[in-house]
């Protein structure tokens, strides 16, 4: 055996290994979107509370009427708005990382998608129901940042089965998350940070490092 | 020299052993279909070299019935790990020498 025959081996085995663990077709693209969505999202929410002469700093006082009451009409805005922006995303996701997987000629649906979409879903699962009771007991300041915190968590579990970039920006999730836990008045803006910002620059980092 | 072009292993001449190593490294199991697929073989030429390995005690079989169907997974030994990986180091190091 030569040296370069010996390169190629080594190339070989690191290409199976990676291939046969990781799902490598998760789409950069997806990401841009759905950060555009987030901010959509934001300015709807932002346009919504202008119309109520609220500013975004005191947003979930809104969830009160001044006489103590729940603002029912606000909560379902927002749950109506963040329900829309999730399916939305992860149909998003779902069809770009499709059409992905099928230029590079690969199956779109086997262990390893099964074992990231599992370690994905799982942490959100928690976060979601974790939400649910945040409503329940009128926990409003916290959903936005519970929101960023348990998707960060999911980015990081998932990150073991697909590109380790994701590990990154689920790091950077938890701390806008915990950062809006402490100061409940900035939660909304680093929900558009996050959701929004976050997305489009990783989004952009992995296209240009990976789809060009 | 001469020790690490022994410790290049015999058995992993083949890239298709090498191959099945390198998925079985990395994940717990994987079935025949899983591996075929994987490497882009044919049916026979991966069967014999999985009865290579497993003849070697690198690898273990363990049968199923899915939907009375018969389905084998793979799985590397303790013993198939170390074989694996004495033999990325030697490759290693004979590249390095070759410098």
């Amino acid at each position: 055996m030569n040296e370069q025959q010996q390169l190629d081996e080594l190339r070989q085995i690191r290409n199976l290994m990676e291939r046969s663990s990781r799902f490598l077709s998760l789409s950069g693209l997806s990401g841009i979107l759905i950060g555009i969505y987030a901010l959509i999202a934001f300015g709807l929410m932002v346009n919504y509370l202008h119309e109520h002469t609220f500013d975004i700093m005191s947003y979930y006082q809104l969830a009160f009427k001044p006489n103590g009451d729940t603002n029912n009409a606000f909560l379902h805005f927002g749950i109506i708005l963040s329900g829309a922006m999730v399916i939305v995303s992860f149909i998003t996701a779902y069809l770009f990382t499709l059409r992905k997987s099928k230029k590079q000629g690969l199956k779109s649906w086997d262990k390893a998608a099964e074992r990231l979409l599992l370690n994905l879903l799982l942490p959100l699962f928690a976060g979601g129901l974790f939400i649910l009771a945040l409503l329940h007991k009128l926990e409003i300041g916290l959903i936005a940042p519970a929101m960023l915190l348990f998707y960060g968590l999911a980015l990081i579990n998932a990150s073991k089965y697909t590109f380790n970039d994701i590990r990154y920006l689920g790091v950077m999730q938890i701390i806008f998350g915990l950062i809006g836990a402490f100061h409940t008045d900035l939660g909304l803006i680093l929900w558009a940070a996050g959701f929004g910002l976050l997305h489009i620059i990783y989004g952009s980092w992995m296209y240009f490092k990976y789809e060009r | 020299m001469k020790e690490i072009i022994y410790a290049i292993n015999q058995e992993f001449e083949s890239r298709v052993r090498l191959g099945i190593m390198s998925v079985l490294m990395v994940n717990d199991s994987a079935d025949f279909k899983t591996l075929r697929e994987m490497l882009e073989l044919t049916d026979g030429n991966l069967q014999s070299h999985l009865k290579g390995l497993e003849k070697a005690g690198y690898i273990q079989v363990k049968k199923k019935f899915i939907d009375r169907k018969p389905n084998s997974n793979y799985v590397a030994t303790r013993l198939g790990k170390k074989a694996f990986d004495d033999h990325l180091k030697a490759l290693e190091s004979y590249l390095k020498k070759q410098k």
